[in-house]
C-alpha cells in the first residue's frame, strides 16, 4: 500500500491548472462585446485565472479523494459486485415507488405543517421527472434491449405530441381516444424511418435517426398551414378525469369538484397529471419487464449482442429491429401526448436535439437495459439541474460537465445491468 | 445558365468549409473508431478565437488586412489545438477501450459543456464583424445580373486545396503520419512496436481542431456573424458529409463536404431555402442505403 505522493499529486496539478488558463486566457479573459463602433475587447483576467485555479484545485482534490479510495476499498469480484448491485438496485427500486406514489400526500401534509408552501412547484418537477423517466424506459427498448443507437428519439415525442393536439383539437374527442392513437403514430412513423435505416449498424444508424430527428423539427418548423411553423399549437384540450372536468365550473354537467364534493382547487388538475404520468410510466416499465421473457424480447437481446449468430439462427434481424423501433417510438408517443396535454402549447423548440441527447443520456448514465438506472439517472439529471434553477446560466454547464464526470467515473452507467435474462440450466452465474 | 455559375461558386465555397471540418471527423473516426461529437464546437471555438484576435489586434490599432488574417488564422489554430488536446485528454483518454457509447455520451457532455461554456464567457449575442476583404471578380455578366467571384471564396478555397494538399503528404509521407496510419490499422501492434499511441491520438485530436479551426476563420469572414450556436449543426453537417464520403477516407472527406455543399446551395437556389437542411440529410440517408460505407469508403469486413 503505497502512501500518496503530495509533490508528484501537486505537480500534476499545476500542470492541470497551467492548461487551463491557456484555455481559459484566450475565451474568458478576452470577451468581445459590442462597443460605440465595431466591437471591442473586453478584458477580464481575473475570471480567467480564477477559473485556471478552481481546475488546479479541483484535480488534486479529486485525484487525492481518488487514491484514498483506491487504496481502502477491497477488492470485491464481479459475481459479488454484480449480486450487491442487484439487490441494491431492487430496494431503491421500491423505495423510490413507494416515494413517487406518495410524492403528492406527503407534500401536501408538509406544507400544511408549514415546512414549504411550494407544493405545486415541487409536483411540477415530479411530473417533469416521471416525463423523462417514461421516455428513457421507452428509449430503453431500442438502445437497451435491442442495442440500436437512436439519437432522434424526440422525433417520436414530437409526432406523439403533434399529432395528440392536431386530433384533439380536431376532432374534439377526448384524452383517452387521443392517447392510443397518438402512440399509435408514432409507433408508425418509427416503422416508417426503420424500414430503411435498420440495415445500418452503429454509428451509422446513430447519425441517420439524428438526421431523422432534424427533419421532423424543420417540417414542424415550416409547414405553417399544418402545424403553426414557430409559433407552434396552442389551446390543447386538458385531459378530463374520466369525463369530469378540472374546471371551476362547466356549463355541461359536473367539474371533478362539483361530483367528489371537494373544494376547486387548481392542484387537483396537478396532482391528477402526476398520477397519470406515474401510471404511464410505470406501464412501460411493466411491459419492457414482461417482453423481455418474451420470444421477441430475448431476440432483441440476442440481436444487441450478437447479430450474425442471430442471423445464422433463423432469425430475422430487421423485423425483429422494426419491433424493437416501433414499440419504442410508440411510448416516445404516449409521452409526447402527455407533454402536448400537459402543456396545452407546443412548438418545435420543445424537440431540439438536445433533448434526444438528454434522453439518451438518461438512458446510457444509468446503466444500459437497466430499469431502475433510468429513474436514477433522470432523478440526478433533471431533479437535479432543475434545483439549480436560479443559477439558470450555469444550469446546462453543470449538466454537460457531469455527463462528462459520470461516464469518465462509471463508463458503464450508474446501475449497469447487462447479464442476460436467461441461462443454462438454470445456472445463475454468468461465466467469465 | 449565369444562376447555376453563381450557385456553383457559393457551393464550392461553403462545400471547402465543410470539407475542412469533415477531416477532422474522419481521422478520429479512422484512428479510435467514434464520432467526436465535440468537433462541430472546436470550430466553434476556433471561429471564435479568430474573432477575438482580429478584434483585439484591430483595437491596439495593427494595420494591414492580410497579416491580421495570417496571424489570426495562426491564432486560432492555436487556440483551437489546445481544446481539441485538453477534450481528447479530459472527456476521451479515460473511456479508451471502454464500451463506445460511453464515449459518445461523454462526447455529447463535452459538446453541450463547450457551448455553455462560450456562451458564458463570450455572451450570447451573435457577434457581427465587418467584411475585411472585399471585392471580387465578375466572372460572367448577362443583363443586370453579375456572377461574382470575390476574392474571399478565392481564399477560402485555395487555403483549402493547399491545406489539402499539404495534410495528404503529411499523412503519407511523415513519420507522424505513419505512425497514424499504423494506428488506424492496429493500435495494440503499434503500442508493441515502440510506438506512443497515446502521443498518435492525441496529435489526431490537435491537428482535426487546427484544420476546424481554419474553418471557423473561414465561417467567420464568409458570414460576419458567429454565435456560440454555429458549431452545432455545421458540425452535423460535416459530420454527413464525412459518412458521405466514406468514413475514414481523407479525399472522401473533401469529396462529401463539396457534395454537401453543393446540395445545400442549388436546393436553397433552386427550391426553398427552409428545407435545406432536409435536403443534406435526405441525400445522406439515399447514399447511406445503397452505398453504406460513403462513396470513397472501404467496404467494412465483419469478422465473427
Amino acid at each position: 500500500m503505497a502512501a500518496i505522493d503530495y509533490p508528484q499529486q501537486a505537480k500534476e496539478s499545476l500542470l492541470a491548472g497551467i492548461v487551463a488558463l491557456a484555455l481559459t486566457v484566450p475565451m474568458m479573459g478576452l470577451r468581445t462585446t459590442s462597443g460605440q463602433d465595431g466591437m471591442v475587447i473586453d478584458i477580464r483576467m481575473g475570471d480567467a485565472a480564477l477559473t485556471a485555479l478552481g481546475v488546479a484545485v479541483g484535480h488534486f482534490v479529486i485525484s487525492l479523494i481518488r487514491q484514498a479510495l483506491q487504496q481502502r476499498s477491497p477488492k470485491e469480484t464481479k459475481t459479488e459486485k454484480s449480486a450487491r448491485l442487484k439487490s441494491v438496485a431492487i430496494w431503491i427500486g421500491w423505495a423510490s415507488f413507494a416515494f413517487a406514489l406518495t410524492l403528492p400526500v406527503t407534500l401536501n401534509l408538509t406544507e400544511n405543517l408549514g415546512l414549504h408552501d411550494k407544493t405545486r412547484y415541487y409536483l411540477d418537477i415530479g411530473i417533469l421527472v416521471l416525463t423523462y423517466v417514461m421516455l428513457g424506459w421507452g428509449l430503453n427498448i431500442v438502445v437497451g434491449l435491442a442495442g440500436l443507437l437512436d439519437l432522434g428519439y424526440v422525433a417520436f415525442y414530437a409526432v406523439g405530441a403533434y399529432s395528440y393536439a392536431l386530433i384533439a383539437a380536431h376532432f374534439g374527442w377526448s384524452f383517452w381516444v387521443c392517447l392510443p392513437l397518438a402512440g399509435l403514430f408514432a409507433a408508425f412513423f418509427g416503422v416508417i424511418l426503420g424500414f430503411p435505416v435498420l440495415r445500418l449498424r452503429g454509428d451509422y444508424l446513430a447519425i441517420v435517426t439524428l438526421g431523422f430527428g432534424e427533419i421532423v423539427r424543420v417540417v414542424l418548423l415550416n409547414w405553417y398551414q399544418f402545424t403553426g411553423g414557430p409559433d407552434g399549437l396552442s389551446r390543447i384540450p386538458r385531459p378530463d378525469f374520466f369525463g369530469l372536468p378540472f374546471k371551476r365550473s362547466s356549463s355541461e354537467g359536473e367539474t371533478f369538484h362539483q361530483f367528489f364534493g371537494l373544494d376547486y382547487s387548481s392542484i387537483h388538475r396537478i396532482i391528477f397529471l402526476y398520477y397519470l404520468i406515474f401510471i404511464l410510466a410505470l406501464i412501460t416499465n411493466a411491459f419492457t419487464l414482461r417482453i423481455r421473457k418474451l420470444p421477441v424480447g430475448r431476440a432483441w437481446e440476442a440481436l444487441r449482442e450478437d447479430e450474425i449468430a442471430c442471423r445464422s439462427l433463423g432469425l430475422n434481424p430487421t423485423n425483429t429491429k422494426l419491433t424493437a423501433f416501433a414499440i419504442g417510438a410508440m411510448f416516445g408517443g404516449f409521452a409526447g401526448a402527455f407533454f402536448a396535454t400537459r402543456q396545452g402549447f407546443i412548438s418545435p423548440e420543445s424537440f431540439t436535439f438536445i433533448e434526444s441527447a438528454v434522453i439518451l443520456a438518461i438512458v446510457v448514465l444509468g446503466g444500459m437495459g437497466s430499469q431502475i438506472g433510468v429513474v436514477i439517472a433522470a432523478a440526478v439529471l433533471i431533479g437535479g439541474t432543475e434545483m439549480f434553477r436560479g443559477l439558470e446560466e450555469f444550469r446546462m454547464l453543470a449538466f454537460g460537465m457531469a455527463m462528462v464526470a459520470i461516464m469518465v467515473w462509471k463508463p458503464r452507467g450508474l446501475l449497469a445491468n447487462r447479464e442476460p435474462t436467461v441461462t443454462l440450466n438454470g445456472d445463475k452465474e454468468a461465466k467469465p | 445558365m449565369e444562376y447555376f455559375v453563381q450557385q456553383l461558386i457559393n457551393g464550392l465555397a461553403l462545400g471547402s468549409i465543410y470539407g475542412l471540418i469533415a477531416i477532422g471527423y474522419t481521422m478520429v473516426y479512422g484512428i479510435i473508431g467514434m464520432i467526436n461529437f465535440a468537433h462541430g464546437d472546436i470550430f466553434m471555438v476556433g471561429a471564435f478565437g479568430a474573432l477575438i484576435v482580429i478584434v483585439g489586434l484591430g483595437a491596439v490599432g495593427f494595420g494591414g488586412a492580410g497579416v491580421l488574417i495570417i496571424l489570426a488564422l495562426l491564432a486560432a489554430m492555436l487556440i483551437a489545438a489546445v481544446y481539441g488536446w485538453a477534450l481528447e485528454r479530459v472527456a476521451y483518454r479515460p473511456l479508451r477501450g471502454s464500451f463506445r457509447l460511453a464515449a459518445l455520451i461523454s462526447a455529447i457532455g463535452m459538446s453541450i459543456f463547450l457551448q455553455n461554456f462560450v456562451q458564458l464567457s463570450q455572451g450570447a449575442r451573435v457577434k457581427p464583424l465587418q467584411p475585411m476583404v472585399d471585392g471580387g471578380f465578375v466572372v460572367m455578366e448577362k443583363g443586370n445580373f453579375a456572377v461574382t467571384l470575390s476574392y474571399l471564396q478565392i481564399i477560402i478555397v485555395v487555403t483549402t486545396v493547399v491545406l489539402m494538399a499539404g495534410f495528404s503528404l503529411l499523412i503519407a509521407k511523415t513519420p507522424i503520419g505513419r505512425a497514424q496510419r499504423a494506428c488506424e490499422q492496429d493500435m495494440k501492434m503499434a503500442s508493441l512496436l515502440g510506438l506512443d499511441v497515446n502521443r498518435t491520438i492525441s496529435l489526431t485530436f490537435v491537428m482535426g481542431a487546427a484544420l476546424a479551426a481554419v474553418a471557423g476563420m473561414m465561417f467567420l469572414l464568409y458570414y460576419g456573424v458567429i454565435d456560440f450556436f454555429i458549431g452545432f449543426l455545421v458540425g452535423i453537417k460535416a459530420f454527413t458529409a464525412a459518412v458521405l464520403g466514406g468514413i475514414g477516407s481523407l479525399p472522401g472527406a473533401m469529396l462529401g463536404g463539396l457534395l454537401i455543399g453543393l446540395i445545400e446551395t442549388f436546393w436553397s437556389g433552386y427550391f426553398t431555402v427552409e428545407y435545406k437542411d432536409v435536403a443534406a440529410f435526405s441525400i445522406l440517408v439515399l447514399v447511406l442505403i445503397f452505398r453504406p460505407t460513403g462513396l470513397l469508403g472501404r467496404p467494412e469486413v465483419e469478422k465473427v
